[in-house]
C-alpha cells in the first residue's frame, strides 16, 4: 500500500537567508538567534547570527526581533471542495493556511458529494496538485455518504491516498457501525478520527446548554452529548486494539475519559481548537452567527479543563476546524445559522494572546502543540534541523493587529475572533520548501 | 429608547414610565372615540414570521389609536415563500420607511438583529423562545392595577418554561419589579441553570398556596408529538390550575391563547381571580405607551430617557 501523502500545486524551492532570527523550535531544542540559510528548499545552515554570507541567487531577509517557528501542521479544516466553492475552494484555503503560517493542513470529506470513494478522492487530489498552495490531505468518510450505515470501501480508499477516515460533521452514532469500521483499520491502516455526538441528546440545540442558553431560549447542547460518545469509542477502541483520534474536544468531562483511556493504554489521541481554548458561552450571549459552531462554545470551567489538558499533553494538538460559510449563510437569525467558524489565519495570533500572554502556556508548548497534528496521520513533524524541508514560517510576536483588519485570504469572513486586538503577525511562511506566503506590507532586502 | 428589543434593556424606572404612560392612554380606551393624535403621520410595519392574531391585532389597534398609519406584512404567502431572506425583506420594507417595525419571529436575537439592518424603531414582538417583552410590560400593568403595586410579591410561573418567551421576559420584569419569582413545571420542561435568572425552581405546586399570582403558561400540543411529557392527562393532574388549587385571593394569570382543561381548568378560566381578559385589553394600552415611547419626538428634540414623562397630546 502506498504510503498517503500530503498534495500540493507547483513550487520552486526557497533559495533565502534568513538573518539574526530568533528560532524557536521545542522538537530540536532550539531557542536562539540564528541565520537560517534555506537552499533548494531545504533548511541547509543554522549558524550564529551575522555569520553567514548571502548566497548568489539568494533573497535575504532582515529577520532581528522576529521569531522564526516550525510551520504550524492543522489537522482538521473544511476546504469546501467539491460542491461548495462559494465558501471555500483549494487555493483560497491554502492561502488562509499559508497566512496562518501552517505548512500542511488536512481536509474533511463532508463536502457535496461526500468524499467516500476512490474516483472523488483521486480526483480531488488531482486538483490539490494543481491549487493547493499549502500541502494538503484528504481524510475520506467512514459511513458512504455520511450516512452511518454502509462503511466506505476503506482499503481502496487508503490505496487513493486518503490519510484517514472521518464522518465529521456528524458522529457515528451506531456504535455496531464504528466497530465495523475499527476493524476494518486492521487491513487498511489509517487514523479513525471522530466528531463526538450524541444525536438523540443534542437534538435541535444550537449552543451548549447552561445558563446562557436557558437565559436566550435557545436549545441547548449538553456537554454529555459529546463526553458519554468519547467514552463509549474509546472502549470500542480498546476492545478492538485500533487507533482512534477524538476530534475538536469541547468539554471537561471529554478530556477526562480521554485521559483515562490514554493511562489505560488506548491508542487515542485528541485535538482542541483555538475557539474552545479561548472563548465560552457567554460569547455566544448576543447571538453572533460566527460564535455558532459544533461543538459549541463551552463553560469556562470547561475552557480552563482544555487549556489545562493541552498543557499537559492529554490533548495532543490544535486543530482549527476550520469552516468557512458565506456571508449571507451566516448573516441570518442564530437559530438559522450553520455552524462553523474560520480559524486558520487568527489561529496563532489568537492563541498567542489569549494563552502565551497571559501566562496560561509557554511558547514552546503551544509550537509544539500547533504541529504535533501531523504525526497523528504519520506524516513528519515541521522540525527546523539541517537538512530537512523549510517548513518555517517567520512571526512578529511584538505586532499588534485587529484581526480580519485587512481583509482575509479564506473566501469566508465568518470568523469568531473577527474585530479582536491580538499580538503576533505572521510575517512570511513556507511550507515544503517553497514561499508560501509573504505578509503584503513585509519589506524584503533584496539581493 | 431606540428600540425595545429584550426586557433585559429596561431597568425598572424604564418600566414605570411606560406603564405610567399606558394608564393615561387607558382613558382614551373609555373613550367614544378611541383615538389621539399622538403618532399622526407615523407608519408602523407589522412584519410577523409567526401566525400570531392576538398579538398583531392588539399592535394595530395600538397604532391606530395614536392616529399612526398601519401595514400589516405576514411571512405566508409573501415575498419570503419564495425564498427571501430576512434581511432583504427588511431592507425591501425599509424603502417604504417605517418609523416602527414590530416584528415577530420564531428566531431567537432576529429582532436585535434587524435593528442593525435598518433606521426604524424595533419592537420586538416575540424572538423565538427567547423573549416578549411586551406581554411583560403588560402583565406588569395588569398586576399594577390589580393589586397596587409588585414589590414583595410571589409570582409563580407554571407548565412549559423551557419553550416559552413570556415565561423568560416574565421572570426578569417581575423581579426588576420588586417580586420573588417561581418557576415550575415538569422537569423536561424547565431549562436546566435557568435559576441564573434569578428564579426558583420547583417540579411540584405542593407549595402554591405560598403564590400571591400564579401565572399559568400555555401548554402547547406539539409538545406532546415532541415527547416532553408522557401525557396531557397527567400534565393536566400533575400541573393544572383548577379550583383545587387555585386559592381565593391569589391572581390568575395567561398569556393567552388558553387551552381549556390543559394548563387551566374550565372554572379556573372564569374564576374571579383570572385576570386574563384585562391582560389582553391591557395589551392594547401598554403597546400605545411603547409606540409612544419610541416614537413620539423621534426626529425632533427628545426628553432625556430618566427625564419627565412627556403628557401625550390628547384629542
Amino acid at each position: 500500500m502506498p504510503a498517503a501523502a500530503l498534495v500540493h500545486g507547483p513550487y520552486s524551492p526557497a533559495e533565502l537567508l534568513l538573518r539574526d532570527v530568533h528560532v524557536r523550535d521545542p522538537r530540536a531544542e532550539l531557542d536562539a538567534r540564528r541565520d537560517v540559510l534555506v537552499r533548494g528548499g531545504e533548511i541547509a545552515e543554522l549558524a550564529e547570527p551575522g555569520t553567514l554570507a548571502q548566497p548568489e541567487g539568494a533573497e535575504a531577509i532582515e529577520g532581528e526581533g522576529k521569531h522564526l517557528l516550525p510551520a504550524f501542521f492543522d489537522p482538521h479544516v473544511h476546504l469546501r471542495t467539491p460542491g461548495q466553492e462559494h465558501k471555500e475552494d483549494l487555493h483560497s484555503g491554502t492561502r488562509a493556511a499559508a497566512a496562518g503560517g501552517f505548512g500542511g493542513v488536512v481536509a474533511m470529506p463532508n463536502t457535496d458529494p461526500v468524499i467516500d470513494s476512490p474516483a472523488l478522492l483521486g480526483s480531488l487530489r488531482d486538483v490539490a496538485s494543481r491549487e493547493a498552495v499549502v500541502p494538503v490531505g484528504f481524510l475520506a468518510a467512514i459511513t458512504r455518504g455520511l450516512g452511518g450505515e454502509e462503511l466506505t470501501e476503506m482499503a481502496q480508499l487508503r490505496d487513493a491516498g486518503a490519510l484517514g477516515f472521518t464522518d465529521d460533521g456528524l458522529p457515528v452514532a451506531s456504535a455496531g457501525m464504528l466497530r465495523k469500521a475499527l476493524q476494518y483499520q486492521r487491513l487498511c491502516g489509517g487514523v479513525i478520527s471522530l466528531h463526538e455526538e450524541d444525536p438523540t441528546l443534542s437534538g435541535a440545540g444550537c449552543m451548549r446548554e447552561g445558563p446562557v442558553s436557558a437565559a436566550l431560549g435557545v436549545a441547548g447542547i449538553p456537554s454529555v452529548s459529546e463526553s458519554t460518545m468519547v467514552a463509549r469509542d474509546a472502549e470500542l477502541a480498546a476492545y478492538e486494539n485500533a487507533r482512534v483520534h477524538f476530534q475538536h474536544l469541547s468539554c471537561a468531562a471529554s478530556v477526562e475519559a480521554l485521559a483515562h483511556a490514554k493511562e489505560r493504554g488506548v491508542k487515542v489521541s485528541g485535538e482542541v481548537t483555538p475557539h474552545h481554548l479561548l472563548l465560552t458561552d457567554e460569547h455566544v450571549r448576543d447571538l453572533d452567527t460566527r460564535m455558532k459552531m459544533n461543538p459549541p462554545l463551552g463553560s469556562e470551567e470547561d475552557r480552563r479543563a482544555l487549556i489545562e489538558a493541552l498543557r499537559a499533553g492529554v490533548v495532543d494538538c490544535v486543530a482549527t476546524d476550520h469552516a468557512p460559510h458565506a456571508r449571507e449563510e451566516k448573516e441570518v437569525p442564530f437559530e438559522q445559522a450553520p455552524m462553523g467558524t474560520t480559524g486558520l489565519e487568527t489561529a496563532f495570533p489568537a492563541l498567542y494572546t489569549g494563552l502565551v500572554l497571559t501566562g496560561a502556556l509557554d511558547l514552546g508548548t503551544l509550537v509544539a502543540r500547533m504541529t504535533a497534528g501531523a504525526a497523528l496521520y504519520g506524516l513528519p513533524t515541521p522540525t527546523i534541523a539541517l537538512g530537512r524541508p523549510a517548513n518555517l514560517t517567520l512571526i512578529d510576536l511584538d505586532a499588534e493587529l485587529i484581526a480580519g483588519e485587512r481583509g482575509w485570504e479564506s473566501r469566508s469572513e465568518n470568523c469568531c475572533f473577527a474585530g479582536r486586538p491580538l499580538r503576533g503577525r505572521v510575517l512570511l511562511t513556507l511550507a515544503a520548501g517553497a514561499i508560501v506566503y509573504r505578509e503584503r506590507v513585509f519589506s524584503v532586502v533584496a539581493a | 429608547m431606540n428600540h425595545l428589543l429584550s426586557v433585559e434593556d429596561l431597568d425598572r424606572q424604564a418600566i414605570e414610565r411606560i406603564v405610567a404612560q399606558a394608564a393615561r392612554f387607558a382613558e382614551v380606551s373609555d373613550r367614544e372615540i378611541k383615538k389621539v393624535p399622538a403618532l399622526r403621520g407615523r407608519m408602523v410595519l407589522n412584519l410577523f414570521y409567526e401566525a400570531s392574531t392576538r398579538t398583531r391585532s392588539s399592535f394595530e389597534l395600538a397604532a391606530k389609536r395614536l392616529s399612526a398609519d398601519v401595514v400589516n406584512f405576514a411571512a405566508s404567502g409573501s415575498s419570503v415563500e419564495k425564498g427571501e431572506s430576512l434581511k432583504d425583506t427588511v431592507l425591501t420594507l425599509s424603502a417604504h420607511k417605517p418609523d416602527a417595525i414590530v416584528l415577530r419571529t420564531p428566531w431567537a436575537g432576529a429582532a436585535e438583529l434587524v435593528s442593525r439592518w435598518c433606521s426604524a424603531a424595533i419592537v420586538n414582538a416575540g424572538d423565538g423562545k427567547h423573549e416578549h417583552p411586551t406581554q411583560a410590560l403588560l402583565d406588569v400593568y395588569t398586576l399594577r392595577r390589580r393589586l397596587g403595586g409588585i414589590d414583595g410579591l410571589s409570582i409563580w410561573i407554571v407548565g412549559d418554561v423551557a419553550h416559552s418567551r413570556v415565561a423568560r421576559s416574565n421572570i426578569i420584569a417581575f423581579q426588576r419589579m420588586g417580586a420573588k419569582v417561581t418557576v415550575a413545571g415538569p422537569p423536561t420542561l424547565i431549562p436546566r441553570e435557568i435559576e441564573a435568572l434569578g428564579c426558583e425552581v420547583r417540579y411540584t405546586l405542593d407549595d402554591l398556596a405560598s403564590a400571591d399570582v400564579v401565572y399559568a403558561l400555555r401548554m402547547q400540543r406539539e409538545r406532546m408529538s415532541e415527547k416532553w411529557v408522557p401525557s396531557l392527562r397527567e400534565y393536566a393532574a400533575w400541573y393544572q390550575i383548577n379550583g383545587r388549587r387555585l386559592g381565593p385571593r391569589q391572581v390568575l394569570m395567561h398569556p393567552g391563547p388558553v387551552n381549556r382543561g390543559v394548563e387551566l381548568s374550565g372554572e379556573a378560566v372564569d374564576s374571579p381571580q383570572a385576570v386574563i381578559a384585562a391582560q389582553v385589553e391591557a395589551g392594547v394600552v401598554v403597546r400605545m405607551a411603547v409606540l409612544y415611547e419610541l416614537l413620539a419626538g423621534r426626529h425632533a428634540a427628545r426628553a432625556p430617557l430618566d427625564g419627565p414623562v412627556p403628557e401625550p397630546q390628547l384629542a
